[in-house]
Parts: C-alpha cells; structure tokens; sequence
C-alpha cells in the first residue's frame, strides 16, 4: 500500500483514505464561451501521462477532505513530495537531488 | 461509560471489547474562514491546533476535521444556544453551522483491546492517535469520526445508513479477539 503525506494534516497516512483527482496544475479557462473548440478539447481531454515524475491531484477523502498536490514517480510508484494546493509547481531539478538523498 | 450511554447493556461484550451505543447528541457541522476568535468566544471553547485536536467545555465538544472544519457535540437542550450564539455572529462573521444530528450514530468501544479491533476496519496507526484527540478516517470502505477518550476507549460516529454495517464488523471483531488465546 502506497503512504501518502497529507501536507494539511501533516502525517504520512495509508492510500486508502485518499483519492486520487487527476494531473494538476490545469487551470480551467476564465472565458470557456471564448475558448476555440480545439483549445477546450485540449483543456478537457488532453494530458500529460508522463514516464516519469508526475504532477497530480489526490484528496484525503477521508480525512480532512482537502486537495493537494502530488510528484510521483509513475515508474515506480514512489512519492517524491506532496504540497498544498494552490502552491507552485516545485522545480524538477531540486526534487530529483532530495529524491536521491533518500527523499521524504 | 453509563454517562456516554443510554442503556446499560452492551450491544457486545467479551473479555476483550465491549461495544454500547452512545446516548443521542446534538451534533453540528462548523465550517469557518480564519479569525477563530469570535467563534471561540461565542461557544466558549478553542478551536485552533492541529487537525485532530479537542477542545471541551460543559457539555460542548470540539473535534478540528481540517483546517476549515470542526465537529461539534453537545447535549440535546444545549442546541439551541449553540446556534443562538453563531447566528448572532452570522452577520459579520459568514460561517455555516449545520445540524447533522439526525445524520451520524456513535457507538462506544472500550476494553484491554478496543484498539486493536479498530484495526479490522481501519487502516492508519491507531497508536498515533493520542488519547484525547480525534480523527476523521475510514473503516472498511465507511467514512467515521474516530475520537480517543483514553488509551483503551473510543467513540465512533458513522452516519446512519452505515451503522448496521459497522456494528456487525465491530461485534465479530470482538468475538474473534475474545476467542484468541492468550
């Protein structure tokens, strides 16, 4: 089972009290009525699925029910870092060197 | 025990666990922004601290879900000062309070082993749960409020439509720990 860190709760808790919301950092358009069909098929539809570290949602549903940000490794599964929502997106680079040093 | 309880019989008792209903409680659902304070002051409880923490005065009892959100318990005949005493802040102060009595059952879990009967259903480290905080966490697939009065005694709320289930799970768990040798 995958552990998980609630940055809101602020432990490191079992897989099954969460949820997982899809790749973060996809910001809905302000106007959508402006927005080309292509434009909103892309927002909709069309996302990353990387090979590697990935941004993503998940909810601890059951638990203080908040939305947060994820990197996992899709390869490995392995959890790099997780951070509030709202936050910005933390640089590759600098998480790939923690990761290495044993990470979280 | 006889305090949390309406009856004095046990719903299942072994040398393990023993689980009763609890008594009715008034129960409401507080979600708020930021500046604590009045809210405080209104109910005559704190509400800060990290997720999980406590508070209780008379009758009224506090359990902080998420940085937004609080359970609070009280008695039957306290309800009404309870919402007397937020709606004279909704005004200036935009909340929700929310009377979800009728939605949530508590069953009371004590005994050397009711700790480890909650790990039939639940997958966090009970252990971690301090004595006198609390948590909101799953068990087996249902969404619960879990609060730990002492290192061997729980409360557990689970809504309605749920609770059958629970109890069921709660009553084999007893007798399977009890049946165990020692």
């Amino acid at each position: 089972m995958l552990l998980i860190h609630c940055p809101y709760c602020n432990e490191t808790l079992p897989e099954l009290e969460f949820a997982y919301a899809g790749e973060a950092h996809i910001a809905r358009p302000q106007n959508p009525s402006e927005v080309s069909d292509e434009d909103w098929a892309e927002f909709l539809f069309m996302r990353a699925n990387v090979k590697g570290l990935h941004y993503e949602r998940w909810r601890h549903l059951h638990g203080c029910g908040r939305f947060f940000n994820a990197v996992r490794d899709t390869v490995s599964d392995k959890f790099v870092t997780t951070y509030p929502a709202g936050a910005p997106r933390p640089a590759l680079d600098s998480l790939l060197e923690t990761s290495a040093e044993g990470g979280k | 025990m006889n305090a949390l309880t309406s009856q004095s019989d046990f719903l299942a008792e072994t040398a393990a666990v023993r689980i009763a209903m609890a008594a009715p409680r008034s129960r409401f659902s507080l979600r708020l922004r930021e500046n604590l304070a009045p809210f405080e002051a209104a109910l005559g409880l704190s509400l800060g601290g990290p997720l999980g923490s406590r508070a209780s005065a008379g009758e009224r009892e506090t359990l902080r879900l998420g940085p937004d959100e609080w359970m609070l318990h009280t008695s039957l005949a306290d309800a009404g000062a309870v919402e007397a005493a937020l709606s004279a802040l909704y005004a200036t102060q935009p909340h929700s309070l929310v009377n979800v009595s009728a939605r949530e059952v508590s069953f009371v879990i004590d005994g050397p082993r009711a700790a480890e009967l909650l790990t039939l259903g639940c997958p966090r480290d009970i252990a971690k749960i301090a004595p006198g905080s609390g948590r909101r966490t799953v068990f087996d697939g249902v969404t619960v409020i879990l609060w730990r009065d002492a290192p061997d005694a729980f409360r557990i709320d689970c809504w309605n439509s749920f609770a059958p289930h629970i109890l069921d799970l709660l009553k084999t768990g007893a007798r399977e720990l009890a049946a165990e040798a020692p």
